[in-house]
């Protein structure tokens, strides 16, 4: 069971790739074969997505060469890559919401006649690929706009099958599935393996890859770690390939005490299908973290108590009062005070071509005005105070916000923010893409905060950071608390253990994971 | 949301705009034949006709800069110059008109190309390309015909701009029109059939090109359009070139039923403002990916029936501006109903 004999279909040789300072990959050596299901395993961040991503022609490697079949290749365009056989189902799904579902199948190359688009025979070949992996109830005339989630992750795998490809890369492909999508998946790729075709898995649902996955290789940090058949290690032997590091980052100490009375409670918390009776306390001076995989529901639930989603069913108290915002502006009124730091800074944290001082000034304008006007004095003031307090470094106030450094800018969100005086922070992955430095003062600043009263919802998809940073962890999956963790139960193995769902005894023989 | 809907309800959702677009015009459309005097006759037929024509040929042009999710403001001026030009060289003998209207058309066409090049490859929004260079398309027609005046070739006039009975006599045609056969069509109006051929003979063969849904495809979803290796830069030249086209045969249009080519300014504002009302009342989403053509013809048939009505129920001028701002406001917000289903407001922003 060493490796085949056979010369790998994809190969990768010395592969590195960085993003600015971020090092993405690291002299990486990979490769696949035909007739295989070849497993990926890593956390966030271990530079999977940007394996594949080099792999289908999104990015282009800094150094090292690849070679298909034995040919050495470069693929400058996704296009190319297709070209050549190699198909990746993206987890960012790349249909067209506009047009309907045969269209979207056959968006490259459909069948024609006579020079012009043969809607007929498009749609049989619609209908021959839904059919082929057991979606017969889409009718391919639908836009993609009206479909479910899971449905166009069919047609997105559909899509890639139409193609014809020696490999395909399913980028965590059925993780908006239903379950009898996954079976019927799972036996479209065992008769693909059969076919000869080449399949890269990247998953975190551990019972997924065990039921499929012949081989399976663990990334970490930019670095391929090994490779190995499946069946060789068993879940806590694979865990631990995963984490193996040491923690880097200095984190604030955090102080054994009596768990305060709650300040800030949700019950049965409910929305769409993504949320599902959710309930969650947190104390006054309490940080919880949230955990578990990337969307598991964690944006969703920051964004409810937020009062951005409509249709929010359940209860929220705050100091005893219902406090459930039905807006963003109700969330931050004097009598909530509640804020969220966003997700994404760029589009929902600031207004990148305005000032800082404006910026900055954004969600506390009530505050500093006098009647209509805006208090040029107290303006002045706050923004002097909220720069000093964060230590942002600035040219002058009145530069564009966009101007700064990822790391500046999102202290620029967060004081925003602190400039309200909020009970409640709400925190969305606030340290995705920044600096160590700039990570470590937010971490003492959000200590400070809790010291002072506030009650943090912290979510981060950096293991580090929960383990470092709070007193709780509550860990989601499938749009429910699964497990929390606290104090001293709080560690890597615990956290993916509950994350992936699997059996916290097994991983991790020394965790102390509560099943909730 | 699958599997149960029939096809046919499927069709009827996805194109709503259009069948709604199509219902208030039959119903404006009927109401006004019934209060008119010669109503549901040929001669009311042919002069809504005429009437209609230059509108909606401006509206299919603007349809196209729209659905890749910009603006056009160039066509009502393109349909100005055009008229000019028109004005010039739709003269003399059969083979010189035929070469006259060509190069009308072609005008057209390679001013349209330019807003294209301009917005691929100077990387200028649509909005503020067209606006400069329709300006300079006026400034052509001015420079064309300083004063309104020039000649059209008055058989063509005649021809194009009445019924099918008349456009055979003219030319002599089966038997000056007086063959039996040809009777019961001979009341249609010659604008009517052309315009049934610019959808069949150009809109619905575009539609179904590679190119013609990589229009779409920018306007859904630009990024995912570029990552399927779609010919994003081709489909733009080809949506503003075809503008063009549109916007051509309009003005051609235009200096034959007026027999003569005139550089109103005023009026070719006029019709690139109503090109996009009319765009929005066919179901044409301003934010580009959805709609057709084909829902802008009857989106300017709405406005044209509107204007219509107001002169056979004799609404005083004053009043008129503001019942065609109301009933706008009431058609398109129809279309905003979409907007009360959505569970994230984020959604609303994006």
């Amino acid at each position: 069971m060493t490796d085949r004999d056979a010369q790998p279909l994809l190969s990768l040789s010395k592969i590195s790739k960085r993003y600015g300072g971020v090092r993405a990959l690291e002299d990486v050596d990979f490769s696949c074969s035909a007739g295989s299901i070849h497993a990926i395993l890593g956390e966030n961040g271990a530079g999977k997505s940007t394996l594949i991503k080099i792999m289908s022609g999104v990015v282009q490697p800094d150094t090292g060469s690849m070679t298909l079949t034995g040919t050495p290749r470069r693929f400058l365009s996704p296009a190319e890559a297709n070209a050549a056989g190699v198909v990746c189902v993206f987890q960012e799904l790349s249909l067209m919401p506009d047009l309907s579902v045969a269209d979207n199948i056959s968006i490259v190359g459909p069948p024609t006649r006579l020079g012009l688009i043969d809607a007929k025979a498009q749609r049989r070949r619609a209908e021959e690929l839904l059919a082929s992996i057991g979606c017969e109830d889409v009718n391919p005339l639908l836009n993609v706009r009206d479909l479910p989630l899971s449905r166009r992750q069919m047609v997105e795998i559909a899509k890639a099958l139409g193609k014809k490809p020696q490999l395909l890369i399913l980028d965590e492909a059925t993780s908006a599935l239903t379950n009898s999508d996954v079976a019927t998946i799972y036996e479209v790729l065992k008769r693909l393996r059969r076919e000869g075709l080449s399949i890269l898995y990247i998953s975190h649902r551990m019972h997924e890859i065990e039921e499929l996955a012949d081989r399976a290789s663990v990334f970490r940090n930019g670095r391929h770690i090994e490779t190995f058949p499946m069946g060789r290690y068993g879940h806590g032997e694979i865990v631990e390939l995963m984490i193996g590091r040491e923690i880097s980052a200095q984190y604030p100490p955090k102080v054994k005490r009596e768990r305060p009375a709650p300040l800030f409670e949700v019950k049965k918390l409910t929305w769409e299908n993504r949320l599902r009776a959710v309930d969650l306390s947190i104390g006054k001076g309490e940080i919880v973290g949230l955990g578990g995989l990337d969307g598991q529901g964690q944006k969703e639930l920051l964004l409810a108590l937020f009062g951005v989603l409509k249709g929010v069913t359940g209860e929220v108290t705050l100091d005893g009062k219902p406090a459930l915002p039905g807006s963003p502006a109700e969330a931050k009124a004097p009598s909530r005070r509640i804020a969220l730091i966003p997700e994404d800074r760029k589009t929902e944290g600031l207004m990148l071509p305005m000032s800082i001082a404006e910026n900055l000034c954004s969600a506390s304008l009530d505050a500093l005005s006098t009647g209509p006007f805006i208090d040029r004095t107290k303006e002045e003031v706050a923004i002097t105070d909220a720069i000093k307090r964060l230590q942002i470094k600035i040219g002058s106030p009145g530069d564009a916000v966009a101007t700064l450094s990822g790391g500046n800018q999102q202290k620029v969100v967060i004081a925003k923010w602190l400039m309200t005086n909020p009970r409640v922070i709400l925190l969305n992955d606030p340290t995705r893409g920044i600096d160590v430095g700039t990570k470590q003062e937010i971490y003492a600043l959000l200590r400070q905060l809790a010291d002072k009263g506030a009650a943090i919802l912290f979510y981060s998809t950096d293991y580090d950071e929960l383990i470092g940073c709070c007193d709780r962890v509550a860990v989601m999956y499938d749009g429910a608390i699964k497990v929390e963790l606290e104090g001293d139960g709080i560690t890597e193995q615990a956290l993916i253990a509950s994350a992936l769902n699997i059996d916290a005894g097994a991983a991790a023989r020394s965790g102390h994971g509560v099943h909730g | 949301m699958t599997g149960s809907t029939p096809d046919w309800l499927i069709r009827l959702r996805q194109n709503a705009g259009l069948a709604s677009a199509i219902a208030l015009f039959a119903a404006f459309y009927l109401v006004y034949n019934m209060a008119h005097p010669k109503g549901f006759s040929p001669q009311v037929f042919v002069q809504n006709a005429d009437e209609a024509f230059a509108l909606v040929m401006v509206a299919m042009a603007q349809t196209l800069p729209v659905l890749l999710g910009g603006l056009d403001l160039s066509v009502g001026a393109v349909m100005t110059m055009v008229n000019c030009l028109a004005s010039h060289l739709v003269v003399g003998s059969p083979l010189q008109i035929f070469f006259g209207m060509t190069a009308c058309i072609a005008a057209g066409a390679a001013f349209g190309f330019m807003n294209g090049c301009i917005v691929v490859y100077g990387r200028i929004q649509p909005i503020i390309t067209t606006l400069a260079t329709g300006a300079i398309a006026i400034g052509i027609a001015l420079f064309l015909r300083p004063k309104p005046g020039g000649k059209v070739d008055e058989d063509l006039s005649w021809a194009l701009t009445n019924g099918l009975g008349d456009f055979a006599e003219t030319y002599h045609l089966f038997d000056d029109g007086k063959a039996a056969w040809f009777q019961p069509i001979a009341g249609i109006p010659v604008a009517f059939v052309l315009l049934i051929l610019v959808v069949l003979i150009i809109w619905v063969p575009f539609r179904r090109t590679v190119i013609g849904r990589t229009v779409y495809a920018v306007g859904s979803a630009e990024g995912a359009a570029f990552m399927s290796g779609l010919p994003v830069n081709q489909a733009k030249l080809a949506a503003f070139t075809l503008a063009g086209v549109f916007a051509a045969i309009g003005g051609l249009f235009l200096a034959i039923q007026t027999s003569s080519g005139n550089a109103d300014i005023p009026q070719a504002n006029s019709y690139t403002l109503n090109s996009i009302a009319a765009v929005v009342l066919g179901g044409t989403s301003l934010l580009g990916g959805s709609g057709s053509a084909i829902g802008s013809l009857f989106g300017a048939l709405i406005l044209r029936v509107i204007s219509f009505n107001f002169r056979i129920f004799d609404i005083p001028p004053l009043m008129q501006s503001l019942v065609e701002g109301l009933i706008l406001l009431a058609a398109v917000s129809l279309g905003g109903l979409r907007v009360l289903r959505i569970k994230n407001r984020l959604e609303l922003f994006r």
